[in-house]
């Protein structure tokens, strides 16, 4: 009875700060909405940024390593250093039966030649490669397309898989599979064209520029060329290093290399540049954070100094309260609900804004490489509950601090107060 | 019955390395329906009093005894429910919310004592009516006059039927008319049954108590009981060097 009495005298008393002091109350949600509005979009801008850096660091090929021919920097076994280490497709075999940590791996050849649809004819990079090369390098063929298979390898077909900007430059258009086009004056079929995507990593040029065959294709069109490299995913990322180790034992064996000279081999291993990414993006995400979460203390310190004001400004009401019976929690209490309501309403109108906001800008197209990497808003459960825990933390500051102030006024110095 | 009962109250202010002793033993008692006022010179503790008697501060040293219960040694809480409980006031700018109705200014002692809604607001039109206001209920404090504000006040302090109503120069504010009809409102409350004590440094209006207790230096020097007319005394209240008695003039 005497909690339901309190409330309902706190009630009342809130009631009548809202029809008194409109403004004031009206410029303090006003506050707290903005923060919370910085601070819903700048972590949410920062979730976008990681989502796609997060999507970027994997466009070539999550956790891969790429490897390149080298030469010995040190004399083995009477070999000279200097000497250069070359593989061929048999070694890249013979690797995918010797090291189980290896899960899949593919051989890539490739160079430049002229490739040509109807009576257009564009300068690009072919590569012959294996089926597993699509997974590994994230080459996702768009609906009614496929990527290399086994059959295409056994029996060195003529098809071809573009990457979607190539086969626009072709073709003028992407839904280009089962068009024919002319790769180094032979007649290839168009089995598939690249879904678009972003790459924060490559070597010889991005994936929609370059045209993929088959590595017996290839292989039977230009007889002289060597691998320029092979891909290779480990089973797991913890386990990279030690396939990294196994390659260098296996091939070190073949051709007489120390297997402890690294630069006899070229590695790339690109579960290096996602963790650089993604700490990258985690600081980004960081920052905005605090940037934010600093702008929602200002809003605070806003709604703090207000509250002090009223404190100040309303001491003789106090001190008539408690001259009439009120005790410290019935003083305390309708400051703390006053503040933490307007930072309720203040909170829920800034995220309801923020969210138009960010529902708005995920429907507009992103056209440019710079805005598709900063990535499209995205609000998470992760930013709701740092937004709520702010904001939790400012209120019950904001209401708690000043009202502790003014039930510490000692009611016979209150009643003076002018 | 005593209501009040004072027992070597001194008070003692310490302000950094200044010691001010407002109060230096005060003894006093006062009793169930008696009507008492308290004067004094400014400086000379009679405000210093009112607070320890309404328990708005407690005294440095002493015992004090309201309706039964010891006053010494209580927390912050306990005595706000003991003002609210057993003591009234009425002070001299009214002190009523300016954005509260007079309805709602009345019912905030029974608010604060955790009455029922119901109930709270049938007291406090009860003691409304009482004061003459049954008409003017629903006005804030803007809407009437001075006279109205300090009646609405003085139902709120009667409201929580307090054991004493403490005034603190009720009528300092107001016209000689207003002043009037609160003297005369006081009279009626006595003439009930009511224990009233005032602190005023007017002496006509302290005659109208049917005892006086003069406050000098955070002593009392004089404590007249009865009702007995006093002739004007103006070297009694205004000189403050002398502590002759009152009733000495004639």
């Amino acid at each position: 009875m005497l909690a339901r009495a309190e409330v309902a005298l706190v009630w009342k008393l809130f009631q009548h700060d809202v029809a008194h002091q409109r403004k004031r109350i009206a410029l303090t949600v006003l506050a707290i909405a903005w923060g919370t509005l910085s601070i819903v979009l700048l972590l949410s801008f920062g979730e976008g940024m990681k989502l796609s850096f997060h999507r970027g660091s994997r466009g070539m090929g999550e956790g891969i390593g790429v490897v390149w021919p080298g030469a010995t920097t040190r004399a083995f076994m009477g070999l000279p250093s200097g000497r250069p280490v070359r593989f061929t497709e048999e070694d890249v075999g013979l690797l995918r039966v010797r090291i189980p940590e290896i899960e899949a791996i593919s051989v890539e050849y490739s160079r430049r030649t002229g490739l040509t649809a109807g009576t257009k004819t564009v300068n690009a990079r072919v590569r012959g490669v294996e089926p597993e090369f699509g997974e590994l390098r994230n080459l996702i063929p768009q609906p009614g397309g496929r990527f290399l298979n086994e059959l295409d390898i056994a029996e060195k077909r003529r098809v071809v898989f573009l990457g979607e900007e190539l086969a626009r430059d072709l073709f003028g258009r992407e839904d280009v599979a089962g068009e024919t086009v002319l790769v180094n004056q032979s007649s290839f079929l168009v089995i598939g064209v690249m879904q678009t995507k972003i790459m924060m990593g490559m070597y010889s040029g991005p994936d929609k520029n370059q045209a993929t065959i088959p590595a017996t294709t290839f292989k039977a069109m230009w007889t002289d060329e060597r691998p320029d490299n092979f891909v290779y995913k480990p089973g797991s990322l913890e386990l990279g290093d030690q396939a990294k180790a196994e390659i260098y034992r296996v091939l070190g064996r073949k051709y007489h290399f120390d297997p402890e000279d690294t630069r006899s081999l070229g590695i790339w291993d690109t579960r290096e540049n996602q963790r650089i990414t993604g700490n990258i993006a985690l600081g980004i995400q960081l920052f905005l954070g605090i940037i934010g979460a600093l702008t929602l203390f200002v809003g605070g310190m806003g709604v703090a100094n207000i509250m002090y004001a009223v404190v100040k400004e309303r001491t003789r009401e106090i001190g008539v309260k408690m001259a009439l019976g009120a005790k410290v929690r019935q003083v305390m209490a309708p400051f703390v609900m006053e503040a933490l309501v307007m930072t309720v309403i203040g909170g829920v109108l800034g995220t309801a804004v923020s969210l138009g906001l960010i529902t708005l800008l995920a429907a507009l197209p992103l056209e440019g490489e710079a805005l598709q990497l900063l990535g499209t808003p995205t609000f998470s459960p992760a930013i709701a509950a740092a937004t709520a825990l702010i904001l939790g933390a400012i209120g019950t500051a904001a209401g708690y601090f000043p009202a502790r102030r003014a039930a510490s006024i000692h009611p016979a110095v209150s009643l003076r107060y002018e | 019955m005593t209501m009040i009962r004072m027992r070597a109250i001194r008070k003692v202010y310490s302000t950094g390395r200044v010691e001010v002793t407002a109060l230096k033993g005060v003894d006093l008692d006062i009793g169930g329906n008696e009507y008492v006022a308290v004067v004094g010179p400014s400086g000379s503790g009679k405000s210093t009093l009112m607070n320890i008697l309404g328990c708005l501060d407690t005294p440095t040293s002493g015992e004090y005894v309201l309706s039964g219960e010891s006053v010494g040694g209580l927390d912050r809480n306990r005595l706000a429910e003991i003002r609210n409980r057993h003591v009234g006031f009425v002070f001299q700018n009214f002190n009523l919310l300016p954005y509260a109705t007079a309805l709602e200014n009345v019912e905030l002692p029974l608010l604060f004592g955790g009455v029922p809604t119901r109930e709270r607001r049938e007291r406090a039109a009860a003691m409304l009516e009482r004061v003459d206001l049954a008409d003017r209920m629903d006005h804030k404090p803007t809407e009437l006059s001075g006279g109205q504000m300090q009646r609405v006040a003085i139902a709120r302090a009667l409201v929580n039927r307090p054991a004493m109503v403490l005034a603190d120069e009720p009528t300092g504010n107001l016209d000689t008319a207003s002043g009037k009809g609160i003297v005369g409102l006081f009279e009626e409350l006595h003439a009930a049954g009511q224990t009233i004590v005032m602190i005023t440094h007017d002496m006509g209006l302290a005659r109208l108590a049917s005892r006086i207790v003069q406050i000098r230096d955070g002593e009392v020097v004089l404590d007249q009981g009865g009702a007995a007319p006093h002739s004007p005394g103006p070297p009694a209240r205004s000189a403050g060097v002398n502590p002759a008695p009152l009733a000495a003039a004639p």
